[in-house]
């Protein structure tokens, strides 16, 4: 039974799992990975690496556009040929797709293709796979495992989430989209409204717009992308709507009539108004949900809680052998807390010394809309919400050498610090590039670094991080070039 | 490219060993399962096998290095057709050991404070076999490095903690905002002055909190200035003292010990042992199957006396009461330099012939330090004995996570009333201590009941 036995059975294969999979596999346990659809999940296929190459493309697009104000001139006009766009971007995605598969088998890591699903604790059932790969995509990868019955000692759900639907608007993948049907449009939408203001909702409405479409944003809370932090939440909305993108905050989509190649929604207003929209595609990204069903989860007892699994700080369920990670087990939606969580998860198996639960104050989050977004910890409004004394600082993308020569001088950097102890405790920022930068922080909050120690940093000159340090001084009244 | 022998981990808890001895030298070949060193850890001496068949190519950490870190490169074995030039690069590879081959390594965190304060983190092999090591400096404040983040840095100072007094559970022992947040609950590591008044503030939350505020006592350089220099010699720790050290703290600290005194008469027990011993068998040479001790049939007891008293039987967690299915005997064994509890398992089970001869199989092997970590790690009593130095009574601190044990005076000859009448018996005196979060008054008083029972009515035992 030695082929069918393994120290470690991972279900799915996205970030979260296949990070789990090496991880495990370098601390010298057999293990197996099952995957039904596509090598490196929902991120790297549907997800943040597709839209990042898209927005790529609308990036170059909207330089071009601003051509002349670097000097420069373009006869002509340029346009985009959305089947190139669409296929670019599904080139980066098969590539990493295949860079999975080698890893795999560099690893020596069993892949096993199909449905799993938990038969008792060690023991999972492997179906046929009810998902057919979505070309471009590649093939099934060769030398994989089937159908068939295996056991693992410990087995790890990473089988991460999906679209969430709201009833009556159920995506039909023509007029309604989600993220699926909107990464690899056939037309480019003339016109669009994008329900849900999150990363994905504005991200794509970012795209679309600058893809040439109309595009209007509708968000139930009070402002765009709900997590981030008032300021610079409000800050991006009106770079957003500079741009020509309309947003509609406290609003709501009650209903969609269909039309034959177009949708209208009904949108409520805050002050209770019945606003007609008609548009050629609505996108539907108002959250995602766990893929919790068909692993017989239930019948052995794991508990869950509103579409997630409960875990321990470890990835530990309440039945001893069964482990879960990433966006199955709960929020923040995202591959890097996936990824840290399974590595946690693996190395408490495997004994490692000196492991410890997350810190979820310590996971950044990233938005790659023009302009980016990126954070880490508290926002002010949460610190103050937690009775924190607390001091904060700004520096404006206005005043940055680097920023000013890239033509990018519209951005801001906010950094929050308990007032008694100096710890970092938030730090947010909008503009661009942010998301390359926000890491400085993070291993900045990691370090445990208090104000003092980020001060005697050395910054390069010129680049944008020298705003970071900026916003350090501003938050103790040492700011330099403001 | 050579194999390196790593510091082997010999229990779970083992974070790091002494390098006792090296039995082979440079050069010589050994194929697997060959005894090559002798470890030292907190209890125990324990052998290191050879995994990989070679010649031994470079010997890294010198016999007599202390505080050796669990899956430091030791030495390195040069495979077959290697020689020794290929030794460079794994040295040099080993001042930063591959995650992928040592993956326990970086992060094993040097948890005993001990270590990070007594022994810098230099390279064991760096440092030459110095069997006698300088005496601790007597050192303020400014001794070596503590490796500590800044904020945790910041938030001890405000709070008035020694940072010396914490142990660091970050990467590689470093303090970090967790740990100064937890000394703080638990009151670990406040400074002399502040201790009074921050004991005092703890009162009402020491009913919830059993780790309750701990004064760190007297600091070295306290201690050395009340001695002129030169009147005393400083004897450096071994693992077994500091282990000795911090755990009976520990237990004193953090367990409620309660007593209770009972004497026992031993007259009849006497009479059985003498008969007992009287008819073991004897083989060719003379010798008898087993020769019982007192102590062996006070183990044999105490472990009845525990299986008719089940909820005596437990070990106190937060969680819940631990009520143990089986009567598992420590029994303290002193030897040179401290003290080992080796434990009898299920002794409850056992005869006391059984009893007697594993007794002196592991107190012989404690001795010269040769017990195995899971023949001293665990059990649910122990028994401490005394009576052979003539104490008459004492009471002992219990090992957690025991919630009792039994110390045992001198069996002697006392006067007694007996019907009215004044009668010589031979009594013993035991103390058990317990811990009155697991097992209160009444209920030891019911332990101590039915040892005493055991005890004079010895064939009750045999049955």
């Amino acid at each position: 039974m030695s082929g069918t036995s393994y120290d470690v059975i991972i279900i799915g294969s996205g970030p979260g799992g296949y990070v789990t999979a090496i991880r495990a596999a370098q601390l010298g346990l057999k293990t197996a990975i099952v995957e039904r659809e596509h090598l490196g999940g929902i991120c790297l296929n549907w997800g943040c690496i597709p839209t990042k190459a898209l927005l790529r493309s609308a990036e170059i697009l909207d330089h071009a556009n601003h051509a002349k104000s670097y000097g420069l001139k373009l006869e002509g006009k340029m346009t985009a040929d959305v089947k190139d766009v669409v296929a670019r971007s599904r080139g980066v995605s098969a590539r990493l797709n295949g860079g999975v598969a080698f890893l795999m088998k560099k690893n020596k890591i069993d892949v096993i293709w199909g449905e799993a699903k938990l038969t008792k604790p060690g023991e999972i059932s492997v179906g046929k796979s009810t998902k057919p790969v979505v070309e471009p995509q590649n093939p099934v990868p060769k030398g994989v495992k089937g159908e068939g019955t295996y056991t693992a000692k410990h087995v790890i759900v990473a089988t991460g989430a999906r679209p969430r639907a709201l009833p009556g608007i159920e995506p039909d993948g023509k007029l309604i989209w989600t993220y699926f049907e909107a990464m690899k449009p056939d037309v480019m939408p003339k016109s669009l409204v994008v329900m849900g203001s999150g990363a994905i909702g504005i991200e794509f409405a970012s795209f679309y717009r600058s893809m040439g479409a109309e595009v209007t944003v509708v968000e139930v809370m009070p402002q765009v992308m709900p997590v981030e932090d008032a300021e610079i939440s409000a800050f991006a909305r009106k770079q957003l709507e500079k741009r020509g993108l309309k947003i509609l905050t406290e609003a709501k989509v009650a209903k969609v009539e269909k039309g034959a190649n177009s949708v209208t929604a009904h949108v409520e207003t805050k002050d209770g108004k019945v606003e007609k929209i008609t548009a050629d595609r609505l996108i539907s990204a108002v959250g995602v949900q766990g893929n919790i069903e068909g692993l017989g989860l239930e019948a052995l007892g794991v508990k869950t809680d509103r579409g997630c699994i409960v875990i321990d700080g470890y990835g530990k369920t309440n039945v001893p052998g069964i482990y879960a990670i990433g966006d199955v087990a709960g929020p923040p939606m995202l591959a890097h807390k996936a990824e840290h969580e399974g590595v946690i998860c693996i190395e408490k198996i495997a004994g490692v010394p000196g492991v410890h639960p997350m810190e979820k104050g310590r996971i950044p989050g990233c938005t790659y809309c023009n302009p980016q977004v990126a954070s880490v910890g508290l926002t002010e409004a949460k610190a103050k919400e937690q009775g924190r004394d607390i001091r904060v600082g700004r520096y404006s993308f206005a005043a940055n050498g680097k920023a000013i020569a890239l033509g990018e001088d519209q951005g801001l950097i906010k950094t929050i610090f308990d007032k008694k102890t100096g710890e970092l405790i938030g730090a947010h920022m909008v503009g661009a590039e942010v998301t390359e930068l926000i890491q400085g922080f993070v291993v900045a909050m990691n370090l445990e670094t208090t104000e003092e120690e980020l001060m005697h940093t050395i910054f390069p000159h010129p680049t944008l991080s020298e705003m970071m340090k900026e916003s350090v001084l501003d938050a103790y009244g040492r700011v330099l070039n403001a | 490219m050579p194999i390196k022998i790593l510091m082997p981990a010999l229990s779970p808890t083992m974070e790091e060993g002494n390098l006792a001895r090296w039995l082979v030298k440079e050069g010589d070949t050994v194929s697997s399962g060959d005894v090559i060193a002798e470890i030292e850890t907190d209890k125990a001496t324990m052998e290191v096998e050879a995994v990989d068949e070679g010649k031994v190519g470079k010997i890294l950490v010198a016999e007599g290095t202390e505080g050796v870190k669990v899956n430091e490169v030791i030495a390195l074995l040069l495979e077959e057709g290697e020689d020794a030039s290929s030794l460079d690069g794994a040295a040099k590879a080993d001042a930063a050991p591959a995650e992928a081959e040592a993956p326990a390594k970086s992060e094993a965190p040097a948890k005993s404070e001990a270590s990070a304060k007594s022994e810098p983190s230099t390279p064991a092999a760096a440092e030459p076999a110095a069997p006698a090591k300088a005496p601790p400096a007597p050192a303020g404040d400014k001794g070596e490095r503590i490796f500590a983040s800044p904020l945790a840095r910041r938030l001890a100072a405000q709070d008035g903690l020694d940072l010396a007094a914490i142990s660091g559970s970050g990467p590689h022992g470093r303090i970090v905002k967790r740990d100064v947040d937890e000394a703080l609950k638990s009151g670990t590591g406040r400074k002399g002055a502040d201790a009074p008044k921050a004991a005092a503030a703890d009162k009402p939350a020491a009913a919830e909190a059993p780790k309750a505020a701990a004064p760190s006592g007297m600091a070295d350089s306290q201690v050395l200035k009340l001695f002129e220099e030169g009147s005393y010699e400083v004897v450096p720790h071994d693992n077994m003292r500091k282990t000795i050290a911090k755990r009976l703290t520990e237990s004193k600290q953090t367990v409620p010990h309660f007593y209770l005194t009972v004497d026992c008469e031993l007259d009849a027990l006497l009479a059985l042992r003498a008969q007992l011993n009287d008819a073991a068998p004897k083989d060719k040479d003379g010798k008898p199957a087993y020769k019982l001790s007192v102590n062996d049939m006070v183990i044999k007891a105490h472990a009845l006396a525990l299986k008719a008293v089940p909820a005596a039987n437990a070990s106190w967690t937060d969680g819940g009461m631990l009520v143990h299915k089986h009567a598992d005997v420590g029994v303290a064994v002193a030897i040179e330099g401290g003290l080992i509890t080796p434990i009898i398992r299920r002794a409850d089970e056992k005869t006391l012939s059984a009893i007697s001869n594993e007794m002196k199989d592991l107190a012989g092997r404690a001795r010269s330090r040769k017990l195995q970590p899971q023949e001293y790690q665990g059990g649910t009593t122990s028994v401490s004995n005394l009576g052979m130095f003539g104490i008459k009574d004492f009471a002992a601190v219990i090992n957690p996570p025991h919630a009792t044990i039994l110390a045992v005076g001198a069996g002697e000859q006392r006067a007694v009333v007996k019907n009215g009448a004044l009668a010589i018996a031979t009594v013993m005196s035991v103390t058990l201590s317990t811990d009155h979060r697991a097992v209160d008054g009444a209920l030891g008083a019911e332990l101590m009941s039915a040892f005493r029972q055991l005890i004079e009515n010895p064939m009750s035992m045999l049955v």
